[in-house]
């Protein structure tokens, strides 16, 4: 029981430790990724290559002055940031890292809380998430940063919808609503997204509304209202923001790939027989390269969509999505009836 | 009048069924971003890499010296009145004896001062000079953190004496060869 709960606690602090520092180098990365696709150098001044960017950042962000506006609601106003923070890193609770490891006959499990509702759990902390915004965005008390908080809540809500019910198709399919499940009912190169591929899209699109990233970076778009619900925000409560958002960013690649690629699994190394210790190390690589590889596709798109009209959005999430979405479950129904 | 055959008419015409799913656009364009991933960079990495300058670049001015070393400029003021910015001020003093190696003329300036925040670099003052005494270069402005430290002084402006201190205005002087 001890080792259990030692492992767990060290568990959770390695996933907040490896979050923290992926969704740094996130910062690196998606300028770099910029850079490199509209033919510049990106940073490169900071350590070799511009490695050690993100720790200058990190510096610049807390010893920049910090600014609480006179009109704000003060306790709600640092609320904001940490709710989005809070609730970006709560979703990696149920993520399956990895298989077991076999530490002297004892398994450990790489997943903090294997829930039998882990898809509910993520669902449930993704729709907390525009708390944080919605917080930040009414506590400063400017217009532009209400405008992007009721943008973002409205957008979120939205796609929710369009989300659950695509992830509806999968539990129709698996049986269950464990991730760990899901993921173990991949095997094999059985992959959901060969079975759902409309589902995937539907998912794929709706995750880039709820990390409220370009395309459908509504809620912040410069050229409209400055900043966004973080207008006001300084110093590290800004940083908190936009360091969730890569948070999120990585956690939500991680799901896309336990839910429609096979999480840790990867054809042909299940079929080696490995050690088992061997086993869960490489099914951890595996999973972390498919998350940063959907990390990169994040900034990919991010650089090569121009972003919606607000109405266009709209349309698109209520319109297109939702039925989408019920014709998904209803495919997927039939087939898992009449030709199963 | 068409300049290049890469324009495209653009006309508002009804999507057709294919084109409003957006995704095969959307895939084509995040092929054309993937392939400028590994395009060259643009970028010219500027402290250790320089752009090359046209020859007739108008950059910050110098004031030349002769072969001697004696400082060309008579303080005439020629320059600050044609200068269409206002930028140069000047105070002009008298050559005393035993200061013959240091200034050419009877009269030089004391005190010569182009504020480079003033100056649009058009290159009249050089037009205007009889002594060859000032011209642009190619060097440009440092970046300052006061507007007080773009007033340049005879410090920052006259070249040394030393032959690797001068300033080369070849280029430039050939400009006036022509016309
Ligand atoms: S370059 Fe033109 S603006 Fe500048 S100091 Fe000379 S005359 Fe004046
Ligand atoms: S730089 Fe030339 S024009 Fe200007 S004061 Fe000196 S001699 Fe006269």
């Amino acid at each position: 029981m001890i080792t259990a709960i030692l492992f767990k606690t060290i568990l959770v602090a390695i996933i907040f430790l490896v979050s923290l520092g992926i969704a740094a180098y996130s910062t690196y990365a998606e300028r770099k990724v910029a850079a490199f696709m509209q033919d510049r150098v990106g940073p490169d001044r900071a350590g070799p290559f511009g490695l050690l960017q993100p720790i200058a950042d990190g510096v610049k962000m807390f010893t920049k002055e910090e600014i609480i506006p006179n009109a704000s609601d003060r306790i709600l106003f640092i609320l904001g940031p940490c709710v989005f923070m809070l609730t970006a890193l709560m979703m990696s609770a149920v993520v399956p890292w990895g298989k077991s490891f076999d530490i002297g006959g004892v398994e450990f499990t790489m997943q903090v809380a294997d829930i039998n509702i882990g898809i509910l759990y993520i669902m449930a902390i993704a729709s907390i998430g525009v708390y944080g915004i919605m917080i930040g965005g009414w506590a400063s008390n400017n217009k532009y940063s209400l405008l992007g908080a009721i943008r973002a809540s409205s957008q979120m809500i939205s796609y929710e919808l369009a989300m659950g019910m695509s992830i509806v198709a999968i539990i129709l399919m698996t049986g269950s609503l464990s991730l760990r499940e899901i993921v173990d009912g991949q095997m094999h190169g059985k992959w959901n997204v060969f079975y759902q591929p409309l589902g995937f899209i539907i998912f794929l699109v709706c995750a880039f509304a709820e990390a409220n990233r370009a395309p459908f970076d509504l809620a912040e778009c410069e050229t409209e209202l400055i900043g966004g619900y973080h207008t006001e925000f300084s110093s590290m409560k800004l940083g908190l923001y936009l360091f969730a958002e890569y948070v999120s960013m990585f956690i939500s690649s991680a799901v896309i790939s336990c839910l429609y690629f096979g999480g840790y699994h990867f054809p042909g190394i299940d079929s080696l027989d490995l050690p088992q210790n061997l086993a869960a190390i490489i099914s951890v690589a595996v999973l972390f390269a498919k998350t940063l590889f959907f990390i990169f596709f994040f900034m990919w798109i991010r650089w090569t969509v121009p972003r919606f009209r607000y109405d266009q959005l709209m349309k698109l999430g209520w319109q297109i999505f939702i039925p989408l979405s019920i014709i998904n479950i209803l495919a997927t129904g039939a087939w898992m009836t009449f030709v199963k | 009048m068409q300049l290049t055959n890469r324009s495209k008419v653009v006309v508002k015409k009804e999507m057709t069924w294919a084109e409003k799913m957006y995704l095969p656009a959307i895939l084509g364009g995040m092929a054309i971003t993937f392939k400028h991933m590994f395009k060259k960079a643009a970028t010219v990495k500027y402290p250790e890499q320089t752009r090359e300058v046209a020859p007739v670049y108008r950059g910050v001015h110098v004031l030349k010296r002769d072969e001697q070393g004696r400082e060309n400029c008579t303080a005439c003021g020629l320059c600050a009145v044609a200068c269409p910015a206002e930028a140069i001020t000047m105070e002009a003093a008298e050559r005393k004896k035993g200061e013959e190696h240091l200034y050419r003329e009877e009269k030089y300036a004391a005190k010569y001062e182009i504020n480079m925040l003033r100056c649009i670099f058009c290159g009249l003052c050089e037009e205007a000079c009889p002594k060859d005494a000032i011209y642009l270069t190619d060097r440009i402005i440092d970046s300052k953190y006061t507007r007080s430290g773009f007033i340049y002084g005879k410090d920052k402006l006259v070249e040394g004496t030393a032959p690797e201190e001068r300033v080369d205005i070849t280029k430039r002087k050939k400009k006036y060869e022509f016309s």
